[in-house]
C-alpha cells in the first residue's frame, strides 16, 4: 500500500512537469521550485505549494491548471495547501529551468539569494552573451523580473532577478 | 472576556492593522496605474502595489481565520466601515505629485522593513511566516524609493522644491508609526524600530540634501480608526463595486 502511494506521488511529480507558469510558459511549476510537497493520504492528493511573490496573480491560475491536469489523469480528490515559510527563493529553480529561461530570451538568476548586498550587475545578455549590460528598471513586466539593456547588441531584455 | 479572548482580539486587531495599512496604500498607489511619469516607473509603482496587495491578502486571510464564522478576506477588506479600519494615516494622503508618492512609499517601506524584521522572530508563527515572505519584497521597495528620494532631492531646483514640499506635508504622519495602540503591545516594541527608522531615513534624506523637519505637530488616530478627511472618499471608491453588486467576482 505504502509503496503504491509512493509510486503515485512520483507519477504526479512527472505530470507536474507538464504544468507551466502562465507568465513564463517555458518554465514548469517544478522548474520554478514552488511545489514543496506531493502526498497521497487515504486517496486524497495533497499538493503543498508556495507563492513566488505575495501578490503573484498567476498562483490561482497555477492551482487551477494543476487541478485540471490531475483530473485529466483520473485523480479526483485534490487539495492544495499554501505555505509561506520557508519563503520561496530563486535558489529552488532547477538548472534545467535556468537553461530554458536563457533559451527563451530571459536572463536566469545569476547568484545565490544569500549573497545579500550583491549588486545585480553585468548580467549576461541572453541574445549575444555580452556582460556589458545595464539595469533599466528593477521592476519589469512581471514581479519576478527586472528590465536590462545590452550595450553591445543594444537589445533590452528581461532578467529573472535573484529573490 | 476572559484572558484568551482578550489576546485573540488583540491578535485580530493587530493583523487587521497590518492588512489595512497595506490595502489603503495599495488603493492609493493603484491610482497611478497608467499615470506614471514614464512607462518603467508606472510599471514599478504598480508592481510595488501588487506586492502590498498580496501581503494584505495574506494578513486578511489570517484575520478571517481568527474571526471565524463567515468572515473572508473579501468581507474584511470591502465590507467594514471607516471607523473599523486601522491603517496608518500616511496611506491616505492624496497623490498630489510624484514627489509625494515616492516619499510616502519611502517612509512606509523603511518602516515596514523594520516591522517585518521584528515580526519574523515573533511568537506568532503565521505573522512570522508572512513577514519572512514579505520582507524580501519590501527590500526592493526600500531600494527603489530611496533612489527616487535622492534623485529628486539632489536633482534640479524644481525637483528639490517638490520633494521638500512633500516632506513638509508628509512628516506629520510619521509620528504615529511608533505609538503603540493597546492591541499592539504583545507583538511589537517600537523603541528600537524607531531608532533604526530614523537613522536609515536620515542617511537618505541627507544624500538628498533634505532636512528632517523639527517641531512639527504629529497627527495620530489611524491605528484606532480615526482617519483623515480623505478616508471616506477612498472607501467609497474601493467599496462601491462590492456594495452595489454584493459578492461580484471576475
Ligand atoms: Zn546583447
Amino acid at each position: 500500500m505504502v509503496s503504491t502511494e509512493k509510486q503515485e506521488e512520483q507519477k504526479i511529480w512527472k505530470l507536474l512537469e507538464q504544468v507551466s507558469d502562465p507568465e513564463v510558459p517555458v518554465l514548469s511549476v517544478n522548474d520554478l521550485g514552488i511545489i514543496r510537497k506531493v502526498e497521497i493520504i487515504n486517496g486524497e492528493v495533497i499538493i503543498t505549494i508556495t507563492p513566488t511573490y505575495s501578490g503573484c496573480p498567476a498562483m490561482d491560475t497555477i492551482n487551477m491548471d494543476i487541478r485540471l491536469k490531475l483530473i485529466e489523469h483520473g485523480y479526483k480528490n485534490i487539495t492544495f495547501h499554501s505555505i509561506l515559510s520557508p519563503a520561496w527563493t530563486t535558489d529552488w529553480m532547477s538548472e534545467e529551468g535556468k537553461r530554458k529561461l536563457l533559451e527563451y530570451g530571459i536572463a536566469p538568476p545569476q547568484y545565490q539569494s544569500d549573497k545579500k548586498g550583491m549588486k545585480e550587475e553585468n548580467i549576461e545578455c541572453p541574445q549575444c552573451h555580452s556582460h556589458n549590460t545595464k539595469l533599466l528598471s528593477q521592476f519589469g513586466s512581471t514581479a519576478c523580473k527586472a528590465l536590462y539593456q545590452c550595450y553591445d547588441c543594444k537589445e533590452p531584455f528581461d532578467y529573472f532577478k535573484c529573490h | 472576556m476572559d484572558n484568551s479572548n482578550v489576546e485573540m482580539n488583540q491578535l485580530l486587531n493587530y493583523t487587521l492593522h497590518l492588512a489595512d495599512t497595506n490595502l489603503i496604500l495599495a488603493q492609493r498607489n493603484g491610482e497611478c496605474c497608467a499615470y506614471g511619469p514614464i512607462l518603467e516607473q508606472d510599471i514599478a509603482i504598480t508592481n510595488i502595489t501588487l506586492d502590498l496587495l498580496g501581503q494584505a491578502r495574506n494578513f486578511y486571510q489570517y484575520a478571517a481565520l481568527i474571526t471565524g464564522n463567515t468572515a473572508t478576506e473579501d468581507s474584511l477588506a470591502y465590507l467594514r466601515t471607516e471607523r473599523e479600519y486601522k491603517n496608518l494615516l500616511i496611506t491616505e494622503i492624496p497623490n498630489i505629485d510624484w514627489a509625494q508618492i515616492v516619499l510616502r512609499q519611502f517612509f512606509y517601506s523603511v518602516y515596514q522593513y523594520e516591522v517585518f524584521k521584528h515580526l519574523q522572530t515573533g511568537a506568532d508563527t503565521q505573522l512570522a511566516a508572512i513577514a519572512e515572505k514579505s520582507i524580501k519584497e519590501t527590500t526592493y521597495h526600500v531600494k527603489w524609493s530611496s533612489e527616487w528620494v535622492i534623485r529628486l532631492g539632489d536633482g534640479t531646483t524644481e525637483s528639490f522644491e517638490k520633494i521638500n514640499k512633500a516632506l513638509q506635508n508628509i512628516w506629520q504622519y510619521t509620528g504615529e508609526f511608533f505609538i503603540p495602540a493597546d492591541y499592539e503591545k504583545n507583538f511589537i516594541d517600537y523603541s528600537t524600530i524607531k531608532e533604526k527608522w530614523i537613522s536609515k531615513i536620515k542617511i537618505v534624506l541627507e544624500e538628498a540634501t533634505l532636512k528632517v523637519p523639527e517641531n512639527i505637530f504629529m497627527q495620530t488616530g489611524g491605528k484606532t480608526g480615526i482617519h483623515t478627511e480623505h478616508m471616506g472618499f477612498i472607501l467609497s471608491d474601493m467599496q462601491y463595486l462590492q456594495r452595489t453588486y454584493p459578492g461580484a467576482e471576475w
